[in-house]
Parts: structure tokens; C-alpha cells; sequence
């Protein structure tokens, strides 16, 4: 569908128009383009900003110290004092929402990096390369995708410990296979493409093709799935928090907010409850409205659906 | 179709013998062994002890042995012994699989009754504001966390109309009207969760056979619009669904950990959340095996059903 120009800085081609394809502009007015075509995308990436704000001026947001116990005013309701409440211990929710923010946004963002990243190298060798290697590689990805996610997740961060590294760790393990699978189909596609075959034809040897000529244009399906990948990775990190398996204290998370102790107060202070929940869900949310709509843009399959 | 059911077979129990690796190589990546963790629990050390013990789980004999010793138990259906209780595990999960099944085939349930028709009605009304209410709807469903949402319903429920759920499990057979409501409400955290996936499948599957050339020409033939859309389009676009119902159900038996934890049903799932919190490896280990196999035979069945659905598929290969 023809789109509008951006306040016509820059004429684009009437075949770009035509085709939906992303245009070439200037990162500001790209930006103007984006919201304009996927404008509930952009509310997504807007809430992920205000997350990833809130999480790098956690020190100036907070009104307390976000650990800090204090006995006499425990399961505070929401008020002047405490914008969102007290818990149990007397710690301020609001500060520890936005202190929060960090161990979820480091977490999700870390472990979907680390993931996707193992993934697509081994989806891009594997497609790349093909025959024995490939067909051995889909093998073990069956296996590793066979387990539920949590699972998964479970018995790896309870082997591991629960600490910051191993709970990225034990999150990132269940999407390599995701993310092999995607870079892989990419790759079978690019690699018969004409100019991989002129740049073959040039003498460019296996890892100039890969690398160089096959990588980049993998880079469309690639952030596609890491922000679809996101949400679950926060999803997972406060499900494993809840459980006590996940980031260990003091660091405020999310999850465990929702924990059993919250749990246990939720009849009388409903707010422990409510707000790191929303909290968990507007992230989630926001991440999965910006992955749908870079999904419609990037991938041609899904086009005109 | 033998041939592909062979073939099938085939692949299910390798991918059965792969995953039994890395599970046992999983569960050894733990620092130190079980009897360390036991000790340490236990708080006090003896050497003797400690080696008899050794000894008795087949802690000292190598990895591989240790390994073949594990998986001819599972296979001839023993499943250990948990340090816990000092039972024999199966005699504790045996009991605890019909809860997660029930609580699974009704979020699954749930889930299809849900997401089907709005996935239908979103592609029928593709880009009209009810298209774009319904996808924000599920999308919705994809990112609250279950367990979440399952505390906010309860929360309601108090705060509302007064009622408390039953903080501990009630059997069908004392009181069958409160057990369904015990499992309808988490069922609802769940199904809503999965019915935004089989949403979103609907709806991108339909809009894709609508536009295939045998819907014109129903539609030039004078069929009429519902009547395309529900018989011509559903029957070829129903196949993917199909499948993600079928993986969304083996999934839920792994899945429903935490929704298990919050809503205090003795099933299979919250029992392996305790074992792994005990540190009792025997009993996570056949426990993960299990639902691994559960999970392989739902896909393994999906697979057959998609394969009689649709001849297109055996004959490919």
C-alpha cells in the first residue's frame, strides 16, 4: 500500500511505495515513517522505552532505597508516603518496580542476545554448509525443542545456581534452537540467490560468502525473532524469580515481587501483587506489539497479511 | 503411509535417546554430586557413610555406566527413589498426572473454544476495528504472565463477590461442582495465554487460503460468503491449527509449573518445582524424562493425525 511521504524530505522511488518495502531515509524521518505505517508498533516501542529509561535513571526515579527494610510501616496502601503501597518488610513498590526494570530488561535483553545470537551461528553454518552437519544439527535442535522452555530453563538454573549469569544463561538456551531454525531457512534461500553465486563465481572463499554476503541480508529474520523472542525471555526470568530460581537477592526483580511471600499478603495488600504484574505485562507487551510490527515490515512472506 | 509412520517412529526415539543425554548430562552439570547435597542438608559428614552411599546409588562407577544403569531402570518403568520421602518415585507422581492432564485438556480446551472463532473473525474481518480489537486482545493474553493473571482472578473474586477458592486440592468424587471451578479458573489463566497463539494461527492460516484460487471460484460459483469461509477455507486452513492445539496440550504438561504453584493443585508439574527446590535429582530426573516423553508422543501422535488429515504429507517424502 502506497504510504505518505515523510513531510517530503525525501522522494522515494514510486517501486518502493508499491512493493512496502522499508525505505532508505534518514534515521529521524525513518523513525516518522515507522510510526505512521505501524503506529501500534510504535506504542510498543514506546513502552519499552519508558521501561529502559525507567531502568537507567532507576538512582533519580526511586523514592527509597529499594532494599531498605522499614518496620514501621509495613503493607503500606498506596498514598503520599509509598506512591504504590509497602511490602511486608516496608520496602517502597514503586522503587523496587523501578529498580526492577533492570534486572528484567538486563535479563530479557542479555539472554535473547546470547541466545539468538548461538542460534543464528549455527543456523548459518548449518544452512551455509549443509549435508552430514546440518542434518546432525536439526537433530540435536529436535531434542533441545522437545523440552518445554520452562523447563528447560528450571532444571538448567537450578543446576547452575541461581545468579545473574546462569539465570541468562538458562534462558538463552531454550531460543538457540528457535533461532538456529529461523537463520537456517534464511540462509537456504540467500545461499542460491545470483550474487552469492557471482560472488562465488569471484573466487570469494566460505567464510567471505557467509559472513560477508549471506549474514547481513539474515539481519531482517534475525531482529524479527529477537523481539519476539524478548517478551518470553521476561516472561521466563519472572515465572523462574517467582519460583526462587531465578536472580538472587537483594537485586529487585519483578518476578519474585509476585512471589510466595507477596502471594501470601495479596488478600490484604492487593498492590504487591497488581504492580510488578503490570509492570511484567507492559513490557511484555510492548516488546511483542514492536515484534509484530517489525515481523509485518521485514518479513516479505507475511506482506499483505 | 506405513512407510511414514515408520519413518516417524524412527525419529521420535532418537530424538527420545538424544534427549535422555542431556538431561543426565544437565543434572550432572550441578556442582557437586547428590550425596554432597544430601550431606550438606543433612549437616554432618562421614566418610564411610558417604562412600556407602556412593556405592549404593552407582555414584562411583563411570559416567556411561551410571547412564546405561538409568535408562534401563526407566526403561523396565522404575523410576527411582526419591530422598525426600524415601519412596519409590512412582508411587509419588502416579497420582499427581491425572491433576496436570485435566488441568491441561481444559486450558487446551479453553484455548480452541477461544482462539479458533476469533481467529476466524479477524481474518474474515481482516484490518476493521474489530480485527485490530481482537489481535490487541490476544496480544494482550501473550504477555501477562499466567500465573499472574491467575492471582488477579482470584484477587477479583474476593474482592467482589466474596468467595475464596479452596486453598487445598478438592477431589472430583467429594464435591465435583468446586472441583471444576477449582480447575475452570486456572484453566482461564492458561487457555487465555495459548488461545492468543492458536489466534494468531487462525487468523494468518485462513488469510492465507482466502486467497487461494479455489475460494474464488466457490465464491463465483454462488456460494455464499459464511459457507466458504466454513467450508471451504476452515476445512484447509483447521490443519496448522490442529497441530498448534496438539503441541500447545504437551507443552501445558511441562508448562502449568508455576500456575500449579499458585493455585495449590497437587500435580506433576508443582511436584517437580519441590523436587528441584529439595535438590532431589533422582526424582527431577525422571520426572523432566517424563514429560519429555509425554511432550514426544503428543507431537509423534500430532504428527500421524496431521499426516491421515492431509495425504500431501505422507506422499512428500
Amino acid at each position: 500500500m502506497p504510504s505518505r511521504g515523510v513531510g517530503g524530505a525525501v522522494a522515494r522511488p514510486a517501486s518502493v511505495a508499491v512493493t512496502g518495502a522499508v525505505p532508505r531515509l534518514p534515521a529521524w524521518s525513518a523513525l516518522g515513517w515507522f510510526c505512521r505505517r505501524k503506529p501500534l508498533g510504535a506504542v510498543g516501542g514506546a513502552l519499552m522505552l519508558v521501561v529502559a529509561l525507567g531502568a537507567v535513571f532507576a538512582g533519580s526515579l526511586a523514592a527509597y532505597d529499594p532494599i531498605e527494610t522499614d518496620a514501621a510501616h509495613t503493607l503500606e496502601p498506596p498514598g503520599a508516603r509509598h506512591w504504590l503501597g509497602s511490602d511486608h518488610l516496608g520496602r517502597d513498590v514503586y522503587s523496587r518496580i523501578v529498580y526492577g526494570a533492570r534486572v528484567s530488561l538486563v535479563v530479557g535483553l542479555l539472554s535473547t542476545v546470547l541466545g539468538s545470537v548461538v542460534g543464528g551461528l549455527i543456523g548459518l553454518l548449518s544452512g551455509y554448509f549443509g549435508g552430514k552437519a546440518d542434518l546432525l544439527a536439526q537433530r540435536v535442535l529436535d531434542i533441545l525443542q522437545g523440552l518445554p522452555l520452562l523447563v528447560l530453563a528450571l532444571v538448567m538454573s537450578a543446576t547452575l545456581g541461581p545468579s545473574l549469569p546462569n539465570v541468562i544463561v538458562a534462558i538463552s538456551v531454550p531460543i538457540v534452537p528457535r533461532a538456529a531454525r529461523v537463520i537456517r531457512a534464511s540462509v537456504l534461500t540467500i545461499r542460491e540467490s545470483q550474487y552469492v553465486e557471482a560472488a562465488r563465481a569471484l573466487g570469494g572463499g566460505h567464510g567471505r560468502l557467509a559472513f560477508r554476503h549471506i549474514l547481513p541480508n539474515t539481519l531482517g529474520p534475525f531482529i524479527v525473532l529477537a523481539t519476539a523472542q524478548l517478551g518470553g525471555a521476561v516472561l521466563v526470568e519472572a515465572a523462574l524469580s517467582f519460583l526462587g530460581l531465578g536472580v538472587p537477592e537483594p537485586l529487585p526483580s519483578w518476578g519474585r515481587m509476585l512471589s510466595v511471600s507477596a502471594a501470601e499478603y495479596a488478600q490484604k495488600a492487593p498492590w504487591l501483587v497488581l504492580f510488578p504484574g503490570i509492570a511484567i505485562s507492559l513490557l511484555v507487551f510492548g516488546s511483542n506489539l514492536l515484534g509484530d510490527a517489525l515481523r509485518d515490515l521485514l518479513d516479505p512472506k507475511l506482506r499483505g497479511h | 503411509m506405513r512407510r511414514y509412520v515408520a519413518s516417524r517412529l524412527g525419529v521420535a526415539v532418537l530424538t527420545l535417546f538424544g534427549m535422555s543425554v542431556v538431561i543426565f548430562v544437565l543434572l550432572r552439570l550441578a556442582p557437586g554430586n547428590i550425596v554432597d547435597i544430601l550431606f550438606a542438608t543433612g549437616g554432618y559428614v562421614n566418610e564411610a557413610e558417604k562412600r556407602l552411599i556412593m556405592t549404593e546409588l552407582g555414584l562411583d562407577r563411570p559416567i556411561w555406566a551410571q547412564y546405561l544403569r538409568w535408562i534401563a531402570d526407566v526403561v523396565s518403568g522404575d523410576l527411582g527413589k526419591s530422598y525426600r520421602y524415601d519412596l519409590p518415585a512412582w508411587q509419588l507422581v502416579k497420582p499427581l498426572i491425572p491433576v496436570t492432564v485435566e488441568l491441561a485438556l481444559i486450558s487446551t480446551a479453553i484455548a480452541a473454544l477461544l482462539g479458533i472463532p476469533t481467529g476466524v473473525i479477524s481474518a474474515v474481518r481482516q484490518d476493521s476495528a474489530l480485527d485490530h480489537a481482537l489481535r490487541i486482545f490476544s496480544l494482550a493474553g501473550l504477555s501477562m504472565p499466567s500465573f499472574w493473571l491467575g492471582m488477579v482472578i482470584i484477587l477479583a473474586l474476593v474482592a467482589w463477590i466474596g468467595w475464596i477458592p479452596p486453598v487445598t486440592y478438592v477431589s472430583p468424587a467429594a464435591n465435583l461442582p468446586l472441583h471444576l471451578v477449582q480447575f475452570l479458573l486456572p484453566g482461564l489463566a492458561v487457555g487465555y495465554r495459548s488461545s492468543a497463539l492458536i489466534m494468531r494461527l487462525t487468523r494468518s492460516a485462513l488469510l492465507e487460503v482466502l486467497r487461494e484460487d479455489y475460494i474464488r471460484t466457490a465464491r463465483a460459483k454462488g456460494q455464499s460468503g459464511p459457507a466458504v469461509i466454513w467450508r471451504h477455507a476452515l476445512a484447509n486452513a483447521i490443519l496448522p491449527v490442529v497441530t498448534v492445539v496438539g503441541i500447545e496440550f504437551a507443552f501445558l504438561i511441562g508448562g502449568l509449573v508455576v500456575t500449579e504453584t499458585v493455585f495449590n493443585l497437587p500435580g506433576v508439574a508443582r511436584f517437580l518445582v519441590q523436587a528441584i527446590l529439595w535438590r532431589d535429582y533422582p526424582v527431577v530426573q525422571n520426572l523432566v524424562m517424563f514429560i519429555a516423553i509425554v511432550v514426544i508422543l503428543t507431537n509423534l501422535g500430532v504428527d500421524l493425525l496431521y499426516a491421515w488429515l492431509d495425504p500431501r504429507i505422507r506422499y512428500a517424502k
